[in-house]
């Protein structure tokens, strides 16, 4: 059933009328035009898909579209600010921190919502909240120092 | 399509035509000094070459804003090659790395290419590129002198800009020698290239030049591009390989508003505006399948593989088995097995299709646009001359994207059927049935040893992997490698990441940890003793300086592995460090030292990144990944089953790049896999004196290894 869904989309109000229960991902990738979260399983395994939802990552691939109702929502497209890129992605660059870059959009937002809740992690606790984002290419050791040293850098301080 | 029916891709001798001629190039870029070129090619590309017309391989273009443009066959899926050959020409050409630009695979744009595989970017297209670089060079140098009017000789070229040496003021840049002016040189000669000394960008570590790029978001990959009016397709697929179509009805589907349903001989398809929503129109459609006929599944296979060989091909033979038998005292004899593999690209297969008329234009995610665009071109009926692959950004390919191009011939099969543009992107469940599977393997080796612990023979047999890597390099008086490869497969199997040589080096080099083992030798000493190749002994030796090598017989019990191993031209060696848990048979790889030594490597950062990258892939396959199937099905279909590395799976590592600026360049983007097996299973029976026969040392087969020699 067609319902008119209302959410904050990278800083602009938008709204969609649309079927609730579809999953966000396909919502943001065609009616709304951004490509920047990628699908990669379908079933939340990957986490090529992660947007934040309210500052914490979600798979946007099941979650529902009615869920962002009310909500801020984020994209990879809406991290960076007035053109300066985010402590993250500069970390992302620095580091060479990616190859074919799918899993990258996925891989940044599940770091700022990890920093968000841990705004100093240990190299352990970074392992431990980036541990379900796949990357194929194994960049691994590279994204976990980009997001050691993008904390440095935040100062602790959030997002 | 079934995975069957994959148009063959012959990956050593391509029987192609060269679509586009010198004057069409000219029209299409609009003008500059175009300098077309041919040389360089090693043995590869020429194989791939035969039967060409071979009047140029490389070109590329000056503009009249400065900017010099690399137009290249070979594409970018992440392995940085983009960085490196856009280096190689700023160098040449003398000109700012910020100013060249690179037009990859667009087979409307692009000089012929067989497709980016076999690490040949670098070591095969780059020659070609730089020559023409020089080429370029000598001819800005020649317009600069009649321009500003200053002999060649006192003619200096640096940053884009030509000046007089006697008289720095008296400059042109490059931009205003090629303003208004369209120049087309055929180089016909050998320019000279830039000697090590001479290098100002090659050799040097730079960092990948799209981060920023992937880091916005910005990147489109071929899911992304948009046009007006597109649909997307979802495909009924069969539920087993081997399973054929009994009937279909398609009218709850069809009742759906928005739903177009196609119906094309074996090609059903239901298409929509949105994805999703075509992905639920799809579970409207009713069909019934005949089961498939296949009875092997990935516990039987191996026998199969076997038996039904045919004859082998002897790849590499010296002295005489039988004499060797004789001389030997110790005789080490084991089978290893391989499942098959899946490529796991995070992007999947991935197309977008325009069709009007007679002309077709296909976004593409592909290893191989000009071997895609000959299959479009057959597919389609159209001449050649009206089909057009551009290839975007790739998310991944392993040589999952060079084999495979069937997303291309269904998204060009629907949009011709439509009349709409039309995308066909495979959710991981088609990924994982549809993939051209690295092959399930069988490795048997007879060896022995002589009362002194020399090597006396080898007797090497490799069934279904391939021979890529099979013959040995150690110094074997009597030894003989044969490769059989008469078995069908359940499904298409195809190139994977150094394709055959993963399987090879892990039955290699865990029987020469073996055979070390049975002369009480420390196996690094046992390898250095019995190598004569210097380059092998070269690797192994700085692998052991970085790790700290201290000599003892295995197993140790310090879970400690060594190995060494060589590919595209290219020797790594690794020595690895591990913990097995010997209640559950976990095991965690804590330490990787790579050394690597490619010849000439031109960006040493990018070389560096595909060494880690190859460590970590090739963990999955060494400890997790496996696909299972019976009677044709898949049942691996998602991350959830098949696993590959996470985070938490992954060690420190350390590489040491060897610096030989003086030799040619050799491959990067495969050989740091090809150990990976071999020296994780070396270092398991350090750590437990439990040989590990079987990929992926599952923590199942770990237990049961341990149990077994309790």
């Amino acid at each position: 059933m067609a319902e008119t869904i209302a959410f904050t989309l990278n800083d602009k109000p938008v709204s969609v009328t649309t079927d609730g229960q579809r999953p966000l991902l396909w919502v943001l990738r065609t009616d709304l035009g951004l490509t920047g979260p990628k699908p990669g399983c379908g079933q939340a395994h990957c986490g090529a898909c992660t947007v934040l939802v309210d500052n914490k990552a979600v798979r946007s691939c099941v979650y529902p579209v009615r869920n962002a109702n009310g909500r801020q929502v984020r994209t990879i497209e809406g991290l960076a600010k007035n053109g300066e890129l985010h402590p993250l992605q500069k970390a992302f660059v620095e580091h060479d921190a990616l190859q074919c870059g799918f899993c990258t959009p996925g891989m940044i937002l599940t770091a700022y919502s990890l920093l968000q809740e841990n705004p100093q992690p240990t190299r352990e606790e970074i392992i431990q909240g980036m541990d379900k984002n796949l990357c194929r290419c194994g960049a691994h050791t590279r994204i976990i120092d980009a997001i050691q040293s993008a904390a440095t850098a935040m100062k602790g301080g959030k997002a | 399509m079934n995975s069957h029916e994959y148009p063959k891709i012959d990956f050593t001798d391509f029987q192609l035509d060269l679509d586009l001629s010198r004057r069409d190039l000219l029209k299409a870029l609009g003008g500059g000094i175009v300098i077309f070129f041919c040389v360089g090619e090693d043995s590869v590309l020429q194989a791939q070459r035969r039967g060409l017309p071979s009047d140029f391989n490389a070109f590329l273009r000056i503009g009249a804003n400065g900017r010099v443009t690399c137009f290249t066959g070979k594409i970018e899926h992440g392995q940085g090659n983009a960085t490196a050959l856009a280096q190689m020409l700023a160098d040449e050409i003398d000109t700012p790395l910020e100013s060249v630009d690179m037009v990859m695979g667009d087979t409307s744009l692009c000089p012929w290419d067989g497709g980016t595989w076999g690490s040949t970017s670098i070591r095969g297209f780059g020659p070609a590129l730089r020559a023409a670089g020089a080429e370029a060079r000598r001819v800005l140098l020649e317009l600069a002198a009649e321009q500003i009017k200053v002999p060649q000789e006192r003619l200096v070229a640096e940053n884009g800009v030509i000046y007089d040496k006697q008289q720095k003021d008296r400059r042109v840049t490059y931009g205003a020698l090629a303003q208004g002016k369209t120049i087309a040189r055929q180089a016909k000669d050998k320019p000279a290239l830039k000697s090590p000394s001479e290098f100002k960008l090659i050799g040097k570590p730079f960092p990948r030049r799209d981060s920023v790029e992937k880091v916005t978001g910005k990147a489109q990959y071929a899911g992304d591009i948009r046009l007006p009016g597109m649909l997307y397709a979802r495909i009924l697929r069969p539920p087993a390989h081997g399973a054929t179509l009994k009937n279909v009805d398609t009218s709850a589907a069809e009742k759906i508003e928005g739903v177009t349903v196609v119906r094309e001989g074996d090609l059903v398809a239901v298409l929509h505006a949105n994805p999703d929503q075509a992905a639920a129109a799809l579970s409207q459609v009713r069909a019934e399948f005949n089961p498939s006929p296949s009875q092997l599944d990935d516990q039987t296979i191996f026998d199969h593989l076997v038996k039904n060989a045919g004859n082998g091909r002897t790849v590499a033979q010296g002295g005489n088995i039988e004499e060797g038998r004789k001389m030997a005292a110790i005789a080490v004899e084991q089978t290893y097995l391989d499942g098959y593999k899946a490529h796991s690209a995070m992007e999947t297969h991935t197309a977008l299709a325009q069709v009007e008329g007679n002309k077709a234009t296909v976004w593409l995610a592909t290893q191989t646009p000009f071997p895609a665009k000959d299959q479009l071109v057959k597919a389609l009926g159209f001449d050649a001359d009206n089909v057009r692959v551009i290839t975007p950004f790739v998310g991944g390919g392993f040589g999952g994207k060079g084999s495979v191009n069937a997303q291309a011939i269904e998204a060009a099969r629907l949009s011709k059927a439509t009349g709409k543009p039309v995308q066909v992107c495979w959710s991981r469940e088609e990924e994982f049935f549809f993939d051209a599977f690295r092959p399930a393997a069988v490795v048997t080796i007879k060896s022995g040893l002589t009362k002194e612990g020399k090597p006396a023979f080898w007797d090497y047999s490799v069934y279904a992997a391939g021979d890529r890597g099979a013959p040995h390099f150690y110094d074997i008086p009597h030894h003989r490698t044969t490769s059989f490869d008469g078995a069908p497969h359940p499904f298409a199997t195809g190139p994977w990441r150094a394709p055959g040589n993963n399987t090879n080096c892990f039955a290699r080099e865990s029987q020469i940890d073996l055979m070390a083992a049975k002369a009480r030798m420390d196996p690094l000493e046992f390898r250095l003793k019995n190598l004569k190749d210097k380059r092998a002994i070269r690797v192994l030796e700085a692998a052991a300086e970085k790790f700290g090598w201290k000599p003892a017989p295995t197993p140790s019990g310090r879970g400690l592995g060594v190995a060494v191993g060589t590919d595209v031209g290219t020797w790594v060696a690794e020595i690895a460090e591990v913990q097995v848990d010997k209640r559950t048979g976990r095991v965690q790889v804590k330490r990787v030292v790579c050394a690597q030594d490619m010849g000439l490597a031109v960006n040493p950062q990018g070389a560096i990144l595909q060494m880690e990258g190859c460590i970590t892939m090739g963990l999955g396959y060494t400890l997790t990944e496996d696909v299972h199937f019976r009677s044709g099905m898949v049942l691996d279909r998602n991350f959830d089953t098949y696993e590959l590395p996470h985070f938490s799976a992954v060690p420190k590592i350390e590489t040491v790049l060897l610096d030989l600026k003086d030799q040619p360049t050799h491959g990067g983007g495969e050989p740091a896999i090809i150990i990976v097996g071999a020296v994780v299973a070396n270092a398991i029976h350090d750590a437990t004196g439990a040989r590990l026969l079987q990929l992926p040392m599952t923590p199942e087969r770990v237990r049961k290894a341990i149990a077994a020699i309790a």
